[in-house]
């Protein structure tokens, strides 16, 4: 992709430590929940100071007390404990319990991910034999097995259930690590003799971190529910007041005083609500927005309704007119990547559209297929096919444009086929929707075009993947889906550029064979100015979401105007990729091809 | 194909003795408070120690254990300790109850994670707001939370369903239907709220690939792209989240049960461990264990199905 569109950068979890504060500290979301937590927490941890009772000193002329009774503010439970000491002492075994449960699936899962990332696949794969093994396990039950054993105190139960939960651990830490593992600089670095505990240490750690402390909010959610959820049943011991049990007793006198269970309720859902939305604003402001949706299809329409209006006068195929297309910032507004192309192209004709990265080739060639990105913005302009303006359109009607009249021809043929469809499955679904076929007629069509691109076993391709076929063969079956309905413009967006170069030539040339007999227009998008002399007639040079010179091939090379031009030209002819004598070359061929 | 299950087969029953007999070794820890637990708490030492003998609990663990697998290998598996129950019936039964309920409620969860996710990546805007809304919900808030709350409106304020118990489905479907949507609501809570979070993640993605756009570029319409292509492609690591779910649920269900006095495997489970009922927590280890094998075996079949580059058979 060329696109110059200034999105947010892709923030690594390297990034200095002091600008990923500074992201968390001014997140509403993060400071907010952030401040709950702290001061709930606080409260726990200062419960013996500030709680006017022991959690377990009964007062039989509290029971049931309701709230706001003289030094027992919340009231008294139905053994006349005082609720809202109680409750400090709570958030005390619910900190406890977090803390230890994520605590130890950190250490555990921490280190055996280090380890089974870090060193070799034999390793790894014991390691991952004893992770398999641990998430086999019941967790929840063998917890109650092991009562007798843990005497229902929290703690050792979240001893134990903290290695229950480290296989999430485990995966991230060892998947961050194999990734690290596998940079360029960890094998300097190795090669210049630092030792491993320093290349853990330095390069893998800080990496790992950041997802780590992302976990570790939701993992301590995840402890206090559990511990919550055995309290409630009545696993653990009675002498421990926690939310689980205080709820627990609450409920079955809830007809008395509801607020019994009120109260423990709704400071469990508070707690834990917050770990879980502090995971998320942590997990937002570390590791960057995650890819929002789009709706698949959006309709671009012009912005700008003076341009709207304007009647075709359009003698040739196809006529874009003044285009220009934004992209919104993270901030709103908008940024253009193209601003004002226009260009013409008459049936047959070969229209070569280069300029380096960035400079709005690819976005201009999608923009005529109507398969821009959902964010992108038309803000002018229109796109005449045919005498109609393909911008006024609506997705049904582009559907049907797309595939029968104007046809498309990607850049990486790998990842342009579906995974999981055979070739065949893919090809026939494209000529039915395209022709209106019947299965077996698309059926026999599709070997056809295969073998008529130049596959040799047709059959076998037909029934294989896309990870089952090379580059070549791949971008030869991308290339016979987009003829199938023979076209009047084929878009080809840097057809041969992910190729080796001897199969650039077989494909130009394939794609001058199917021109010859179909007599379909081509924009070819494109770098290289060896393949513009190869097979186009015409030329539109861009730069910067602009054409800054467009004519005929030849002259174009011979006198270019545009000093950008003449700088492209010149950088290729530097690196001897053209002959001296290019425009003959071009021009024989192009005399041919555009009879 | 047949060689790769027969060998999965065989690594889940090794696995299942592995774990039965950790199990096995950390109960042995509390062997006298078993026996204690028989007598009741008024029960001397010296009768502890006689019914120890008596059940051979005191002999070396690994003999036990022997012999417990020798007659479970031929599917001898006990009785109760306390019902006298054989192991094997009470197991299956106390099993179909949760497997009911956490069948329901999985299925459930797919049509609303699968439905609502590929809306919220396809559309974007409300539909995708209101979806991550929902999926939040799930997680800000425990089980036993949503589980309570469910009881305290539906039940015992509004008076639609009934708060505790279960009917069979042989007996009265619609009382079954009743009897189980509290619990199955609860589940349904949290299950999508992991699940429609992972298909909106992964279809988002898929959309987005270079496949999506030469796909439309052929003008096959956009239903067909999203539901055949893209789906299928976002399917596979929404399978692994599934059979994770179920593992959770089935797990989950422990606490759900006991809530709402339900007969199933967890509140069983959860019982015969506070009584240290020694054959039903080995039975129930090994069916649960077992259970949890065949979930991932099967994940990994309909994985390679589903994703053509991840047959390993």
């Amino acid at each position: 992709m060329s696109i110059a569109v200034p999105l947010i950068e892709e923030e690594k979890p390297t990034a200095p430590r002091r600008s990923a504060f500074r992201r968390v500290i001014s997140d509403p979301q993060a400071v907010i929940t952030g401040a709950i937590l702290i001061i709930v927490s606080l409260l726990g941890v200062l419960a013996p100071l500030i709680a006017g009772h022991g959690p377990n000193d009964a007062s039989l002329e509290v029971v049931n007390a309701p709230v706001g009774t003289p030094d027992y503010l919340l009231g008294g439970d139905q053994s006349g404990r005082d609720i809202l000491s109680r409750l400090f002492f709570s958030i005390r075994t619910a900190l406890e319990s977090g803390l230890i449960g994520a605590g130890v699936a950190i250490v555990v899962g921490m280190t055996a991910g280090l380890v089974g990332g870090y060193f070799g696949p034999r390793i790894r794969a014991v390691i991952e034999q004893v992770f398999n093994l641990i998430m086999t396990f019941p967790g929840l039950l063998l917890l109650i097995v092991l009562m007798p054993l843990t005497r229902g105190d929290h703690r050792i139960t979240m001893l134990i259930f903290g290695v229950m939960l480290s296989p999430g651990i485990y995966r991230i830490v060892r998947n961050v690590t194999i990734a690290v593992r596998n940079e360029l600089y960890v094998d300097a670095a190795l090669v210049s003799g630092v030792s491993t505990i320093r290349i853990l240490g330095r390069h893998v750690m800080p990496v790992v971190i950041g997802p780590v402390i992302i976990q570790a909010a939701f993992l301590m959610g995840g402890a206090i529910n559990v511990q919550s959820g055995l309290a409630f049943l009545g696993v653990g011991s009675a002498e421990i007041p926690s939310f689980g049990s205080m709820i627990s007793s609450g409920f079955q006198n809830l007809y008395v005083e509801p607020f019994q269970f009120a109260w423990p309720a709704l400071l469990l859902g508070v707690f834990t609500a917050c770990l879980v939305l502090l995971g998320n604003a942590l997990r937002d402001a570390l590791e960057g927005a995650r890819p929002k949706p789009t709706k698949v299809g959006k309709l671009l329409r012009a912005a700008d309704a003076a341009s709207a209006g304007v009647q075709a006068e359009v003698t040739c195929l196809l006529e874009v007119r003044n285009l220009k297309l934004a992209y919104p910032s993270p901030t709103g507004e908008l940024n253009e990547v193209l601003s004002g192309v226009s260009f013409t192209l008459s049936e047959g004709e070969t229209l070569g559209l280069v300029g380096e990265s960035g400079s709005g080739k690819t976005q201009t060639a999608f923009s005529v297929l109507g398969l821009l990105p959902g964010e992108a913005v038309v803000t002018g302009g229109s796109i005449f096919f045919d005498g109609r303006d393909l911008l006024s359109l609506s997705e049904n009607e582009l559907r049907k444009i797309r595939g029968r009249e104007i046809a498309y021809v990607p850049q990486e043929p790998m990842s342009n086929l579906d995974p999981s469809a055979t070739v065949g499955a893919q090809l026939v679904e494209g000529i039915r929707a395209s022709t209106g076929a019947a299965k077996p007629e698309a059926k026999r069509r599709a070997l056809e075009l295969l073998e008529r691109v130049g596959i040799p076993d047709p059959n076998r391709i037909f029934g294989q993947y896309a990870h089952e076929i090379s580059g070549g063969m791949a971008q030869r079956v991308l290339i016979a889906g987009a003829v199938a309905s023979r076209p009047r413009i084929l878009i080809a967006d840097e057809p041969t550029t992910a190729l080796d170069v001897t199969i650039q030539a077989e494909i130009l040339d394939l794609l001058r064979d199917l021109q010859e007999e179909m007599g379909m227009a081509i924009i070819l998008v494109t770098h290289n100015f060896g393949v513009v002399a190869d097979i186009c007639s015409k030329i539109a040079v861009m730069k910067t979401g602009e054409i800054v010179e467009a004519g005929e091939v030849l002259d174009v090379f011979r006198n270019p105007q545009h000093e950008y031009t003449n700088m492209l030209l010149d950088s290729i002819l530097d690196e001897g990729a053209l002959r001296d004598d290019p425009p003959v070359t071009a021009t024989k061929q192009l005399n041919e091809v555009s009879r | 194909m047949l060689t790769y299950i027969l060998r999965r087969l065989g690594i889940g029953i090794l696995l299942a003795v592995l774990v039965t007999f950790i199990t096995f070794w950390m109960l042995s820890f509390s062997f006298d408070g078993i026996a204690g637990g028989i007598l009741g708490p008024a029960s001397s030492p010296e009768r502890i120690d006689a019914l120890q003998e008596e059940m051979g609990l005191n002999r070396p663990i690994l003999l036990q254990y022997g012999e417990w697998l020798f007659h479970a290998v031929q599917g001898d598996f006990g009785i109760s300790y306390f019902t006298s129950e054989p192991v094997v019936s009470a197991v299956l039964d106390r099993l179909s109850v949760t497997l009911s309920i956490v069948l329901v409620a999985l299925l459930l969860s797919v049509i609303v994670s699968v439905v609502l996710g590929v809306l919220a990546a396809s559309r974007a805007g409300v539909i995708d707001k209101t979806a991550q809304g929902i999926a939040l919900l799930g997680l800000i808030f425990p089980n036993l939370l949503i589980a309570i709350v469910l009881v305290l409106v539906l039940s015992l304020n509004l008076k639609l369903l009934p708060a505790t118990g279960f009917v069979p489905f042989a007996e009265d479907p619609l009382g079954w239907v009743r009897s189980i949507t509290i619990p199955v609501i609860v589940l349904v809570i949290n299950g999508i709220s992991n699940m429609m979070a992972q298909v909106r993640g992964t279809m988002v993605g898929e959309l987005q690939s270079d496949y999506i756009r030469t796909l439309r570029s052929r003008g096959i319409p956009t239903g067909a792209i999203v539901y055949k292509h893209a789906l299928r492609n976002a399917a596979a690591p929404a399978l692994i989240v599934l059979s994770l779910e179920f593992i959770q649920m089935f797990g989950g269900a422990l606490i759900i049960e006991n809530v709402f006095a339900l007969p199933g495997f967890g509140s069983f489970a959860f019982n015969s461990a506070l009584q240290g009922d020694i054959p039903v927590i080995m039975g129930v280890t090994v069916f649960s264990t077992l259970l949890v094998v065949s979930v991932n075996l099967v994940t990994d079949l309909i994985n390679g199905w589903l994703n053509p580059k991840a047959r390993i058979y």
